[in-house]
């Protein structure tokens, strides 16, 4: 891992088969991430920032190239290992975000420090300290379906951020959130970069969220046809 | 332990859904032990009123002897040495002599077994004592079940016509002394029980008898020769074979239930995996691997039949531990079927019925949560994730 750089990406190409053929979804990208960035993957459907997103995540593999996290190939690790990366070092944001809705909102917090094997008072230190950050100390005993959209998507921020990870990824966290609640949102997940030094990366077409963003990388077609870095007055 | 950890989190969190399907499996555990508990209550009350009243600790056979030949009942029977005399002045033994005979009350004809017994013995429960007052005619105990299809009662006289060992026809009459109720029908329908000495002086066969019931205390007591030992393995088949047969009756209903209970789990899991695709694809992102979560839903599955014992043991154990205080009356009649079955059967349960049952309860849940959860390790994570995959 290069001064910082916590995600290298060199010559990635991701195809799947479709029929006798294939379809390219990333076409020989190159890029680097480093420590503590508020990026996103910019770009309209099929453009690949999903694919990308999940790749980075370890959930998929490269056809060709190489996608190092953390200084890991992701194209090499096995199921373990990269279950294991996940784990430790990666939060994970969804659109329609994935809550355990037989949890109450500390369960489904608390659930990646259980599988961290973390004790029960530092799990319950850890899960109050994270629901602190998005606000909702007051709804620990609800469950999800209690909740507004809003408060759900803060509920997975919390859920993402507790363990501390290195890299979040978001995919279109705001994309079922009305606008007063994905400026909320994106505010809070502004702030815990800025205070923890947490990397985040968005997968999003929303102008709301590229308005936050501190790094625009624009997909079309499965290619990176623009990486700018965009200066917060 | 995460897996018992988070299994036990979803089915709470499941709650209407989880405790349907482990109310229905809590009550086959309690059926099933229940059933098992009737067949051994039944198999072990019907050994001991056996051994009680007919076989005590074993029979020796004359050589001759077969039950179930009729035509050898004239041949079975051999004069008693002066060592098996010993014996049964020692109280070790009993003498039963048998032989064929004709009963006719009010006037009809009935074939029975003449036995001769000694009215001071003390082996078996047959209450031979009455039998000892011979002043008058011949005194005779008979069984209810005997008694009823021939409408005898205490008191009456009945003609008996039997054949000595010569095959000459004699008759004479005998006299009601006592009815015994016994559970055992062998030693009651179509038999009738007369004094030993009589019943040899009847047949002119002096010292001679057909069986030897030896006592509880003293069962094998040697090789004698031209006399066969009859264990209780040998002299209960019948009541272990049907038993058997009724224990496989009972599996088909156990069958029956368990697979209304696994049905009910298995079309969970099955929902489960395709409706919680999203919560499959979550755990992989949050870190699990596929075969942990495999692992997971399956461990969700088998906690049902955890859960569903717990709450067989919190309503089954008052129930059934009831029951085997009071027994189970059986219906008026049962005591014709000509099978050893007492009025109430006391069901008897053991650990390891109780632990058998919940091991194969357990054993068949995993299974079958095991079968649709191992669809999740073929799953595509980033379909899951999104609840895609059809």
């Amino acid at each position: 891992m290069k001064n910082g750089q916590l995600i290298t990406i060199q010559n990635l190409i991701k195809d799947y088969p479709v029929g006798r053929g294939f379809f390219r979804a990333l076409n020989d990208i190159n890029l680097t991430i480093g420590e503590g960035e508020f990026a996103g993957l910019v770009g309209p459907s099929g453009s690949g920032k999903t694919t990308l997103l999940n790749i980075v995540g370890s959930l998929d593999v490269p056809t060709k190239g190489e996608a190092k996290v953390l200084g890991q190939s992701i194209g090499s690790l096995s199921t373990r290992q990269s279950a294991n990366l996940r784990n430790h070092s990666l939060g994970f944001i969804f659109q329609t975000y994935n809550l355990l809705s037989v949890y109450t909102v500390f369960e489904n917090v608390e659930l990646p420090l259980l599988l961290l094997k973390i004790g029960k008072d530092e799990r319950r230190k850890l899960v109050n300290q994270a629901l602190e950050w998005v606000g909702l100390v007051d709804k620990i005993k609800s469950r999800p379906p209690q909740l507004s959209g809003g408060e759900c998507q803060r509920v997975s921020i919390a859920r993402a951020m507790v363990k501390s990870p290195k890299i979040v990824l978001a995919d279109e966290p705001t994309a079922n959130l009305d606008a007063k609640n994905s400026h909320n949102i994106l505010q809070t997940m502004e702030k815990l970069n800025q205070d923890l030094k947490t990397t985040f990366i968005f997968a999003t077409h929303d102008d709301k969220v590229i308005q936050y963003l501190h790094r625009k990388i624009s997909l079309e077609d499965g290619r990176v046809v623009n990486d700018e870095q965009i200066t917060k007055q | 332990m995460l897996a018992l950890k988070l299994a036990y989190r979803n089915l709470m969190g499941a709650r209407l859904r989880t405790w349907l399907n482990v109310i229905v499996l809590s009550l086959s555990f309690v059926v099933i032990i229940w059933n098992k508990g009737i067949l051994n209550g039944w198999d072990l009350q019907a050994r001991h009123d056996t051994i009680d009243w007919q076989i005590g600790g074993g029979q020796y056979w004359q050589g001759n002897y077969d039950p179930f030949d009729p035509f050898s009942i004239e041949d079975s029977h051999a004069p008693l040495s002066d060592a098996i005399n010993q014996a049964i002045e020692q109280g070790q033994l009993t003498a039963i002599l048998i032989s064929q005979a004709t009963m006719y009350p009010e006037g009809r004809i009935q074939t029975i077994a003449l036995q001769g017994i000694d009215p001071n013995q003390n082996i078996l429960e047959l209450p031979t004592k009455y039998l000892a007052d011979e002043s008058g005619a011949t005194p005779a105990i008979i069984g209810e079940r005997t008694a009823k299809n021939n409408k005898l009662a205490v008191g009456d006289y009945v003609t008996i016509r039997w054949r000595d060992v010569n095959g000459t026809f004699d008759a004479n009459e005998v006299k009601i002394v006592h009815i015994f109720k016994t559970n055992v029908p062998p030693v009651d329908l179509g038999v009738v029980w007369i004094p030993l000495e009589k019943h040899r002086e009847m047949v002119q066969m002096p010292n001679e008898a057909t069986i030897l019931t030896s006592s509880q205390e003293a069962g094998f007591i040697g090789s004698i020769s031209g006399w066969e030992f009859k264990d209780h393995y040998f002299l209960l088949t019948e009541i272990r074979e049907m038993i058997e047969m009724k224990s496989i009756g009972g599996a088909v209903f156990f069958v029956i239930l368990m697979s209304l209970a696994m049905l009910a789990i298995f079309d969970t899991q099955v929902l489960s995996i395709f409706r919680r695709q999203k919560e499959i694809g979550t755990h992989i992102a949050l870190g699990m691997t596929q075969r942990q979560v495999v692992m997971l839903f399956t461990v969700e599955g088998a906690m049902h039949s955890i859960l569903a014992a717990i709450l067989a043991a919190i309503y089954g154990i008052p129930l059934l531990g009831l029951q085997a205080k009071v027994g189970w009356s059986m219906p008026a009649g049962t005591d014709d079927f000509g099978m050893t079955i007492a009025e109430t059967i006391y069901p008897a349960y053991t650990l390891g019925l109780v632990l058998g049952t919940t091991l194969l309860v357990l054993a068949t849940t995993t299974f079958v949560s095991y079968i649709p959860a191992r669809r999740i390790s073929k799953m595509n994570p980033t379909d899951a994730i999104k609840g895609k995959i059809q």
